[in-house]
């Protein structure tokens, strides 16, 4: 296909990654590694280890150590957890106190119950708008699928807050929805919608639609349509060839798209803060009054723990049920 | 045994099971699927054009063609996932025209077998009782009895992917019979197995077939399974059928020189009808360089080209002059040997400088003084064996 002398960029690509690829093994360096044992795939885990080790097993330790201390009047503004109290002792002290307090006060656990619910409703929401978008977008002609792709992902490209800030101006009493609906004649009062849950669940799934989408389009692209021609030809109407091959099939990509909306929707902070009103209490909002408004780190801290535990039993049930079906399909 | 005929249809035609049936050269016969003017456009491009074909019950009928010559399409009209942009298929005397596939008492076996993933072999050949509301009890008996069949029984809780290739097919094939179905269309049913696996299935199929009674539309682009499998073969070329009949009259009697070319190897001479008689023709090839004698009428204006089709193994080589077949000898030096075990192809170069393909099968173990390269031979064959084509 290519004229002779003319090289393609991907030719080109691999002479300089074979390239980089010899110097990389002839190294000093790489040659004292593999005398040691360490071999090429070793190196590959180590460089994403070290990361997650240096931007997220120390700052959780940090984070952990601060929930296990009281506050103080210095700077930081909470004890050490290691006290060296003279008289050769070394103390370690541990302060219960911010997570007893944590079960003490109904509000956490207001916020945590409050958190999960909007995170699980959004959730769900974008599931019943996403699902539709994902096929629709999935069974378009080629051409059509990268334009509207493309429009799921153009939002990316403006500020989050930018476009949550946006909201406010759509949903207020005086805004553009309220407009709109009084010249039309629809309604002749402004509806109260901004600081309401309404407005919370209206800007999390309006932001996190995205990531219910993308998940559920890669995998329902890629499912075998003559499955469905199979399906119709033994005589299965397409309702029910959707409810028992397509939505079957399509689970992974509906817990992974589930997986993507719930977590952060659960610490959201942001959409509840510019949205909500104050009775729309989530855990992202305690978390941020605890740390700027009080300036109760321990407390805070032990809060960012507790929330931490509750995502990681969803995070674990999804990676269980990912590994399996990984398992089923190999 | 699942009986497939009901008695009504039985009553029509009472012949036994066994015995091999030629309806389709009875004008009175009923055909069971008939396929009339079916024309299948995509945009420009004609992809079925103006087919008309009959089914008799009971068949195994083989579409065979290249790709892109519009078997599969074809295939799919009659499971009714393409609409034909003009023509119709009846069914058993029904029309099918506007049926969508899940009401057409038509069943399909997919080239990539379309086994649902998520479901054990039970569930999968359970599918398509389940949408028929069948009660339980007789769901799980049909499918042990499918299952049984197919010999799949001890696989039945597997899931695809535990099972090999072969194993695949025969789930594939039990999914599509156990609906009973009047019409089994296979797209390729042994595309995707190796060689050793095809010729076992291949038997194994028209077993099931005789089995069941079910008739068969099979689409298939191996000249060899269309041969092994069809009670008769429909040619497809460029979306038109351009020959239907049994294998041996398909492989005998080509009506074109693209038939002849397509099944099986032939060598073919390009010639000028010289005498033309009742019973007997002579054509004079350059290519030959010589006349050929053949001992049958065709209908063909005298000096009109036309093509000589003769087959590799209708050739004999010697390296005398035989005296018999004495119209139909010419001399040629051999160029190429083959050694294939059961036969031996040779490729010779005739003086006018066309080369022959010749097969001769190896029936002496060590035949000493075999003919070699280089050597000078007589080719010679029967006036019987050559075929004439027009077209």
């Amino acid at each position: 296909m290519a004229a002779p002398g003319y090289v393609t960029l991907g030719e080109r690509m691999s002479v300089a990654l074979a390239w980089l690829f010899q110097g990389i093994t002839q190294s000093p360096a790489y040659r004292w590694l593999r005398k040691r044992g360490m071999r090429g795939r070793a190196l590959v885990v180590a460089v994403p280890s070290l990361w997650l080790l240096l931007f997220f097993v120390v700052p959780f330790l940090i984070v952990l150590k601060i929930s296990f201390a009281e506050t103080a009047y210095s700077v930081p503004p909470y004890t050490p957890l290691i006290d060296w109290s003279g008289e050769q002792v070394l103390a370690l002290k541990l302060y219960l106190s911010n997570y007893a307090f944590l079960l003490e006060d109904p509000l956490y656990f207001n916020a945590y119950v409050n958190s999960v619910k909007v995170a699980a409703i959004s959730t769900i929401l974008c599931l019943l708008i996403g699902y539709p978008m994902a096929y629709g977008i999935a069974r378009a002609s080629p051409a059509w699928r990268n334009v509207l792709l493309m429009m799921i992902i153009l939002p990316f490209w403006t500020s989050f807050l930018l476009r949550v800030y946006a909201w406010i101006g759509m949903l207020r009493t005086d805004g553009v929805i309220n407009d709109i609906l009084l010249f039309i004649g629809i309604i002749d009062q402004p509806l109260v919608m901004l600081q309401t849950d309404i407005a919370v669940y209206i800007g999390i799934v309006y932001s996190y639609l995205p990531f219910m989408v993308l998940p559920l389009y890669a995998n329902l692209e890629k499912m075998d349509l003559t499955l469905l021609e199979a399906a119709a030809d033994l005589g299965s109407r397409p309702a029910k060839a959707f409810l028992r091959i397509t939505l079957p099939l399509s689970l992974p990509g509906i817990i992974a798209g589930c997986m993507l909306v719930f977590i952060p929707a659960v610490g959201e902070f942001v959409i509840p803060a510019l949205l909500g009103g104050p009775d729309s209490l989530m855990i992202g909002r305690v978390l941020w009054d605890e740390f700027f408004a009080n300036r109760d780190w321990p407390v805070a801290s032990a809060v960012a723990i507790a929330m931490l535990l509750l995502l990681v039993v969803p995070i674990m049930i999804f990676q269980y049920m990912q590994g399996r079906q990984m398992a089923a399909h190999r | 045994m699942p009986t497939l005929t009901s008695p009504q249809q039985q009553k029509k035609n009472p012949q036994p099971q066994k015995q091999r049936i030629e309806p389709w050269s009875d004008p009175h016969a009923e055909p069971y699927l008939r396929i009339e003017r079916i024309t299948k456009k995509f945009g420009d491009f004609t992809a079925v054009d103006d087919v008309t074909l009959k089914v008799y019950k009971g068949e195994i009928f083989c579409l065979l063609g290249g790709s892109g010559s519009g078997k599969t399409t074809l295939l799919r009209v009659l499971a009714g996932f393409e609409e034909p942009t003009a023509g119709s298929v009846f069914i058993d005397g029904q029309d099918m025209t506007g049926i969508p596939p899940y009401e057409r008492p038509v069943n399909m076996m997919f080239q990539s077998y379309a086994l649902f993933p998520h479901m054990s072999v039970e569930k999968n050949v359970a599918f398509g009782l389940q949408q028929e509301g069948l009660p339980r009890a007789e769901i799980s008996q049909r499918v042990a009895e499918m299952l049984e069949i197919v010999k799949m029984t001890p696989y039945a809780r597997r899931k695809p992917h535990q099972l090999s290739g072969g194993q695949r097919q025969r789930v594939a094939l039990a999914r599509s019979l156990v609906k009973r179905p009047k019409l089994l269309l296979l797209d390729e049913p042994l595309g995707a197995l190796d060689r050793k696996l095809r010729e076992h299935t291949q038997f194994e199929l028209v077993n099931i077939q005789e089995q069941l009674g079910v008739t068969f539309v099979v689409v298939t682009h191996d000249q060899e399974e269309a041969m092994t499998l069809a009670s008769r073969i429909g040619v497809m070329n460029h979306g038109k059928i351009v020959q239907v009949g049994t294998p041996s009259e398909i492989y005998e009697y080509p009506n074109s020189r693209f038939v002849a070319d397509f099944i099986g190897s032939v060598n073919m001479f390009e010639g000028r009808l010289v005498e033309d008689e009742p019973d007997y023709v002579r054509i004079a090839s350059e290519e030959l360089g010589g006349t050929f004698y053949i001992d049958h009428g065709v209908s063909s204006a005298p000096g009109a080209t036309v093509w000589v089709a003769l087959r590799p193994e209708k050739i004999a080589i010697s390296r005398e002059r035989s005296s018999e077949n004495v119209d139909n000898a010419v001399p040629g030096v051999i160029k190429e040997i083959a050694y294939m075990g059961d036969m031996s192809i040779y490729l010779v170069r005739l003086p006018a400088g066309k080369t022959v393909r010749v097969t001769q099968p190896n029936v002496i173990r060590h035949a000493e003084n075999r003919l070699t390269w280089d050597e000078e031979v007589w080719l010679h064959w029967h006036p019987s064996s050559a075929v004439v084509v027009t077209q």
